[in-house]
């Protein structure tokens, strides 16, 4: 791992650790509310809040997750070079992309 | 007490076998003791590594019952379970014959870790002092007593994985000498280290600390080269 992925990597880490603890707040939250899927949507769409929220959990997961499973394929498998970077870089569009997306439909 | 301790060693190179001798138990006996008897006693063409026989040298580490340790301090009462002792060479290192392994790659890896103190000053210029209560000398007392034994770097899951990371032993070195006021190659040694297979390989499992005959913890060394090495990146320095 470089030095730039390695502290790309940290630096995520800083940015979602409260973002999860709000996350899981917000589940335990509408689960023991017992919110329908209704009433959470009319709360998140068309929130800039929820939007910003969310949407910057997207963008730190993608970064996060991606230099994370770039580490466990070059451990485990020894793959290196340039085929990793291609593969890492569609898995992080991939997420990227699904996940801006889901951000996108429900705000 | 049992008599007799039933003792399994791995004879021959990678490719070798355990083969089994039967030794009779005494008083304060330590691993080594045993292997030394199998070799005079038994079988002469144990090959073997010991020195100074009082955990100074480094040089006697084995694989006792599954775990790394220095054998000239392993007492057999601590450590051989229900009288029996399973012995084979370090992990991680290519095995030469029997219980002696090949440590150059080991000892190349200090030297890509820049585990050479560099002086910045000659033998005319007066002694240089050192204040033992300064946090960079304590840093690097905490994790100057390494003895070389291996026994960290047959520890590591890591340097099993991937056999380029430079290992707990040299880190451990370079954290020191990052730690030395004397040095002057703390920016070319934190290049060195500050990569994948440097300090950033590491997972802080802790397998090097738990292990360490000497009770150091070079797990805690690296992550100090890894907030030395995150420093520096931020400062645009690396």
């Amino acid at each position: 791992m470089s030095l730039r992925l390695y502290v790309l990597q940290r630096l995520t880490a800083l940015v979602m650790a409260p973002l999860v603890l709000v996350h899981l707040a917000v589940i335990v939250y509408a689960t023991r509310t017992g919110l329908s899927a209704e009433a959470i949507l009319g709360r998140t769409e068309g929130s800039l809040f929820w939007a910003g929220f969310y949407g910057l959990f997207v963008v730190a997961a993608a970064i996060h997750g991606t230099i994370g499973l770039r580490t466990v394929l070059v451990e485990m498998t020894g793959w290196r070079g340039g085929g990793l970077d291609l593969a890492m870089l569609c898995f992080f569009l991939a997420v990227l992309v699904l996940g801006l997306r889901a951000v996108v439909i429900v705000t | 007490m049992t008599t007799d301790l039933d003792v399994q060693v791995w004879r021959g190179d990678s490719a070798g076998e355990l083969q089994r001798y039967v030794v009779p138990r005494g008083d304060k006996q330590t691993v080594l003791d045993v292997v030394t008897y199998i070799q005079r006693r038994l079988d002469p063409t144990l090959s073997y590594r010991f020195a100074c026989r009082v955990g100074m040298c480094g040089s006697c580490a084995m694989t006792v019952n599954g775990k790394p340790r220095w054998t000239c301090r392993a007492s057999v009462e601590r450590v051989a379970e229900a009288g029996s002792l399973e012995l084979r060479p370090l992990r991680n290192m290519p095995v030469i014959k029997d219980l002696a392994v090949d440590m150059t790659g080991f000892f190349e890896k200090w030297q890509e870790a820049g585990g050479r103190f560099v002086p910045t000053s000659t033998r005319h210029d007066p002694i240089a002092v050192v204040p033992p209560s300064s946090p960079a000398r304590q840093a690097a007392d905490a994790g100057i007593e390494c003895i070389n034994c291996g026994i960290c770097h047959a520890a590591c899951d890591v340097v099993a994985w991937d056999p380029a990371y430079q290992g707990p032993a040299a880190l451990n070195r370079a954290w020191t000498l990052q730690n030395d006021v004397r040095d002057g190659d703390h920016g070319q040694r934190l290049r060195a280290v500050a990569s994948g297979s440097g300090c950033l390989g590491c997972h802080s499992m802790g397998n090097c600390a738990r292990y360490c005959p000497n009770s150091l913890n070079p797990t805690g060394s690296i992550a100090g080269l890894k907030r030395l090495a995150v420093k520096a990146a931020l400062k645009g320095e690396l």
